[in-house]
């Protein structure tokens, strides 16, 4: 009620005022695959502008971590209101900054696996790291994470730079979840199984798809698209028994936007299934909130992760460094 | 500079002149008379053409004065020196026509008027090439491209006129009448010539005075009929040989551009 | 060496004079008055011109360090810490592979650019030169995918090569594969290169030559190995450049963080860390690497300046023998080849996406659009910039003495100015946003970065293009027009602009392509401004469209293949 209020007043406020008010515009920095053609971007701005009369500014970096940097470095001058899509590897450095703001928004709707209750950073989607193999050239996919790094050597896979890539450090933080202390040891025998190790998920993916490694790190999402949108169940992802590494995105509100009304009410509309209905045949990921539309059943097919591992954004904050350096100590021997 | 220059020429005068061109030390002492025609000569390496050179400030002297109708000039560019030159080679922009080539004597920057372009019809009559302006270079002989470089020296119009060896590569028919044009333009014009030849032949049937030169230094200057006199320099009488049929100059075939 | 191997360069500084130094200064009222007094240096506007190109360059690079230095200042422990035992793996792996990258491309394309040389006239000739400048245009990952469709594991070739080996073909990851794929990106590029500087043998050598009754062999001792000699560090020095600088082949196909390089340790610096010092520091050690290994390739090289030659349409009189020709053409195929095989893995993967749609999609016709504008603009840029720099260094050449040290000018002038290629992109488009970033709105100056930075990276290219013809121009031409007082913009209209034609539009087209697969210098600014095709293509990539992105490169591939049919052709109008 109090929303359909603010948007009528809100409306008519717009009506009322020169079309070119300051405050109807909502400047949002996010990653560029979400605002590409296919990415949720478009569909998310065409809505949102209907519901509030106003103008949706989307400005795009690289990655998450671009994000985050673009922000550092504009400090408090920043023009954007709202930050789209850090991940929880980086909502603890990102509130170290000092330049985000509490989202005030309620989190009810929200469903992440492992739950929700940061009060600034509010997820939009989330989805599962997972090894994704060739059906036709891998008869046996490992079963863990375990199987994975003891596994025939001639078998290889294309994993992504934790230096330079998300996913990369995704597995990463995976292997530290399951193997702690010993995991340096695990890379040491994985390492063997590598073929080699991009600097991006883009180029990782590229071999896999030309067969050139039958395994590459994705996430649980990938085979969906494939499904969907190549109707092929060609490519899988593996199911591991230790469980698989979470990744959620999220949004914020910076000490900018909190001086607009419309950052908020974003927010409210982000976990809303006006957006949430965009997410996973856009991002191809999985919605954090509510949807409208059931999902395509190919995602009933993706694999549902025994366990949620991860590991809190503090300890990640102050361990990603070091981390990194022991990855590379065994990698580049 | 469009402006056509007073009729007849200027004097040249190297004071102590001194340069050094790699391992060689060079000193000039000399005087050019106005409005005469000089012809330098002189083994290969002895200096001629950075003698030549010094003048037309291609080189700038190492210390020592050049003077030119009186003025300094000892650190003027080459084209504030009231000088025209031919040289013995690349005296043609391959892609420009032969008007353009001549026209570029009156404007470097080829903005000719009527006037202008009058002149440079006259000129190319002058030089026997009437109807070839809108040839390139490389549709000309050897000898037809010397006679577009000396018609812009009669556009250019200069008090001074040096060439360097403009001749060496034509056969000696032709040559004869090269250097009989070059007389003649001096006749008109009474500019000061400075004649840089191998060929004592070519010294000869121009007259005149000569410089000659040895490792770089002006060893003798006179009236040129008095070098090929009896009583004339033994240097000289070595240089173009006793018998003066076979002028050392034989050794260098240079090829036509 | 002998005579007539020496007779170009020899002949060329003794009988021109290398002092007509004095060529621009105003032309004085009238004759006997006011002259330029003796100490006043006229100056030559060429060396203004190329002055004001350097100070442009060195404004874009000094700009960016003074924004990261002043950023990272207060924190240095990131660049102390940064020179650990890892940084000196990866600073030795670096220089090796880079070493060795350049080895392969230089020494085959040698060979390559002399038998090209040998035969100016046969069918598919020119085909074969501009299909040697499509893999500049190439994004590194879609030459490396090229080079993985033949030699990969699951490549076209990975049947014979598993017979071959005996065992399952490993594929060519790690150095093989590094130095596979580098070789496809230069040794053309090379060649081409190579080939410049045998174009410039004046046709008088190969009529002597003939008339001495010179062997094939002999002809290249005496006549082609001096012209290539001249060139080679140069083009050495640009090969390696590249190499040590490369960042997506090393890392896809070098099988792991062993092969890395010290651009990957910058781009992790700026990226990841955000550590302004770190980045800095680094990017000194990589030029100062480069630095080293430039000296030691100009020494190899000789005297690498003053041997411009007469720049005449050249005709060979040397004719070849059978076997010889059999060879050259052996040579000339190896290398296409060699060239063209990941090429036609690349147009074979394009062909598969549905081009048609591609080609009719609004969004890649206006990332065409804006890719070709910008590349324009950013070719046009460079070529100003490319023939400022020759200008300058000629004229510098011209007026020391003949034996005299090269000023420190005219250093810059010359090799200098290539090492912007070892300035990381990413570091001049972070050095300048953070200068920027309170200055209004920093999204709109991303074209204008993009444009720059790309004309300057082009530059060294096109400066090997055009510096051997204006030489060789100004060799015939610089007494006549100081003579005849033609200088500045009329020198550039009447002389230059007609006789440097080709060698300009050849190198326009070179800095097109290299514009045009660029996608490095966007990663800061936002590229919502700056939809290229290139960054599409990536972006296609990343949304599992791998069939698309196969597409764009083909297009891609194309457009490039265009634009060198366009130079050569822009370039015959004038050719002799």
């Amino acid at each position: 009620m109090r929303t359909m209020l603010f948007s009528l007043v809100s409306t008519l406020a717009v009506a009322a005022a020169l079309p070119a008010f300051a405050a109807d515009k909502l400047t949002i920095y996010t990653y560029e695959s979400f605002t590409s053609e296919w990415g949720p971007g478009p569909q998310v701005k065409k809505a949102f502008e209907a519901e509030c009369g106003c103008e949706v500014d989307f400005v795009s970096v690289a990655d998450g971590v671009a994000l985050l940097n673009r922000v550092k470095l504009e400090g408090k001058s920043t023009k954007a209101d709202i930050v789209l899509g850090l991940d929880t590897n980086l909502t603890a450095e990102a509130k170290e900054t000092g330049l985000f703001a509490p989202s005030g928004v309620d989190l009810t709707n929200v469903k992440v696996p492992g739950g929700w209750s940061d009060d600034t950073f509010v997820p939009f989607d989330y989805g599962y790291f997972a090894v994704i193999y060739n059906t036709e050239t891998l008869k046996n996919p490992p079963k863990s994470l375990k199987e994975l790094v003891d596994g025939d050597a001639n078998e290889k896979i294309a994993i992504q730079d934790p230096r330079t890539s998300t996913p990369g450090l995704g597995l990463l933080l995976w292997v530290k979840s399951v193997y702690g202390d010993k995991a340096p040891e695990a890379w040491a025998k994985l390492k063997n199984r590598v073929l080699t190790v991009t600097p991006g998920w883009s180029e990782s993916y590229g071999l896999f798809t030309k067969g050139e490694a039958p395994m590459v790190l994705s996430y649980t999402t990938s085979p969906a698209y494939h499904m969907v949108a190549e109707k092929t169940d060609k490519y899988q992802a593996a199911p591991f028994e230790e469980g698989h590494y979470l990744q959620v995105e999220v949004a914020g509100i910076t000490t900018t936007g909190a001086e607009n009304p419309l950052a908020k009410k974003f927010m409210e509309f982000m976990v809303s299934p006006g957006f949430q209905d965009t997410i996973p045949e856009t991002n191809w990921m999985f919605p954090a909130g509510k949807t409208e539309k059931p999902l395509d059943p190919a995602f009933d097919r993706l694999v549902k992760p025994a366990k949620t591992l991860a590991i809190s954004a503090e300890d990640i904050t102050a361990n990603r460094k070091a981390w990194v350096e022991e990855w590379l100590g065994v990698m580049s021997k | 500079m469009n402006s056509p220059m007073r009729p007849g020429g200027v004097d040249i005068r190297l004071e102590e002149v001194t340069f050094t061109y790699e391992d060689m030390r060079m000193r000039f002492d000399a005087t050019i008379e106005a409005g005469q025609i000089t012809s330098v000569m002189g083994a290969s390496g002895a200096g001629k053409s950075t003698f030549l050179n010094l003048v037309a400030g291609f080189e700038t002297a190492t210390s020592g004065r050049v003077l030119i109708g009186g003025a300094d000039v000892t650190a003027a560019p080459p084209s504030a020196r009231p000088i025209s030159m031919v040289f013995q080679e690349n005296n043609l922009f391959a892609h420009l026509t032969v008007e353009q080539n001549v026209g570029l004597g009156r404007s470097p920057a080829l903005k000719l008027a009527e006037a202008d372009r009058t002149d440079i019809a006259d000129a190319l009559g002058r030089t026997g090439l009437a109807g070839k302006e809108r040839r390139l270079p490389r549709e000309l002989s050897g000898g037809e491209r010397q006679r577009v470089a000396i018609a812009r020296v009669l556009v250019r119009d200069r008090p001074v006129l040096l060439l360097d060896e403009p001749f060496a590569s034509l056969g000696p028919a032709l040559r004869e009448d090269m250097v009989d044009l070059v007389m003649s333009v001096h006749r008109e014009r009474g500019m000061t010539v400075v004649f840089v030849t191998h060929q004592p032949e070519d010294a000869r049937r121009i007259g005149g005075n000569l410089l000659f030169l040895e490792q770089g230094k002006v060893i003798a200057a006179g009236k040129t009929e008095e070098f090929f006199g009896k009583n004339g320099p033994e240097a000289f009488r070595n240089y173009i040989g006793t018998g003066n049929a076979e002028p050392q100059s034989q050794e260098f075939a240079r090829k036509p551009t | 060496m002998s005579p007539q191997a020496t007779e170009g360069g020899a002949g060329g500084s003794a009988g021109l004079d290398p002092k007509s130094s004095t060529a621009a200064s105003p032309p004085p009222p009238a004759f006997g008055r006011t002259l330029p007094s003796r100490g006043r240096e006229a100056r030559d506007s060429r060396i203004t011109a190329g002055v004001i190109a350097l100070g442009a360059i060195a404004i874009l690079i000094g700009g960016a360090f003074v924004g990261l230095i002043l950023e990272g200042v207060n924190d240095l422990s990131g660049a102390i810490a940064a020179f650990d035992g890892y940084l000196f793996r990866v600073a030795r792996f670096t220089l090796w592979q880079a070493a060795l990258s350049t080895l392969f491309s230089v020494v085959p394309a040698l060979f390559v650019a002399r038998a090209l040389s040998r035969h100016p006239h046969f069918p598919g000739r020119g085909l074969i030169l501009r299909l040697f400048a499509v893999p500049l245009a190439l994004p590194a990952i879609v030459a490396a995918l090229g080079v993985l469709a033949l030699y990969g594991r699951a490549g076209y070739l990975a049947g014979l090569l598993t017979k071959i080996s005996g065992g399952d073909w490993p594929g060519i990851y790690g150095l093989s594969g590094i130095l596979v794929a580098h070789v496809f990106f230069n040794l053309p590029l090379a060649t081409r290169l190579f080939l410049e500087a045998l174009n410039a043998v004046p046709t008088d050598q190969w009529r002597l030559a003939s008339q001495l009754g010179m062997s094939a062999r002999a002809g290249f001792r005496l006549i082609e190995w001096p012209a290539l000699r001249a060139s080679l560090p140069g083009v050495a020095g640009l090969v390696f450049m590249l190499c040590i600088t490369s960042f997506t082949i090393v890392l896809t196909l070098g099988g792991g963080p062993r092969a890395s390089t010290l651009e990957v340790a910058i781009y992790q610096s700026l990226r990841f860390d955000f550590d302004p010092a770190r980045a800095v520091a680094l990017t000194l050690l990589q030029i100062l690497l480069t630095l080293a290994v430039v000296a030691v390739l100009m020494r190899l090289g000789a005297n690498v300046t003053g041997d411009a030659n007469l720049s005449v349409a050249p005709r060979r009189y040397i004719s070849s023998g059978r076997g010889e020709t059999a060879l050259d053409a052996a040579l000339i195929a190896l290398g296409l080849a060699f060239v063209a095989g990941p090429m036609l893995a690349t147009v074979l993967s394009g062909l598969e996406s549905d081009l048609m749609r591609l080609a009719g999609e609004a969004t890649v016709q206006s990332a065409a659009a804006t890719s070709l504008i910008l590349a324009c603009l950013a070719a046009l840029l460079c070529v100003m910039l490319t023939l400022a720099l020759a200008m300058a260094r000629r004229a510098l050449q011209l007026q020391r003495k003949a034996a005299g040290e090269k000023s420190f000018l005219e250093h810059m002038t010359d090799t200098g100015a290539g090492f912007v290629l070892v300035v990381p992109p990413i570091v001049i488009g972070a050095g300048w946003f953070v200068l920027l970033r309170h200055a209004g709105n920093v999204f709109a100056l991303a074209p204008v970065m993009v444009v720059t930075v790309n004309a300057v990276m082009a530059m060294p290219f096109a400066l090997r293009a055009v510096r051997p013809a204006y030489d060789a121009a100004s060799e015939r031409h610089e007494r006549l027009c100081a003579q005849l007082g033609i200088r500045g913009w009329s020198r550039l209209r009447l002389i230059e602009w007609p006789v440097l034609r080709r060698p300009l539009s050849t190198a326009f087209a070179f800095a097109m392509a290299l514009s045009l697969g660029d996608l490095g210098v966007i990663a800061l600014f936002g590229s919502d401004s700056v939809q290229t095709l290139p960054y599409l293509l990536l972006a296609r990539m990343g949304a599992y469209r791998t069939a698309d992105a196969a597409g764009l490169a083909l297009l891609l591939g194309l457009i490039c293949l265009a634009l060198m049919a366009l130079a050569d052709r822009l370039g015959k109008d004038t050719a002799q």
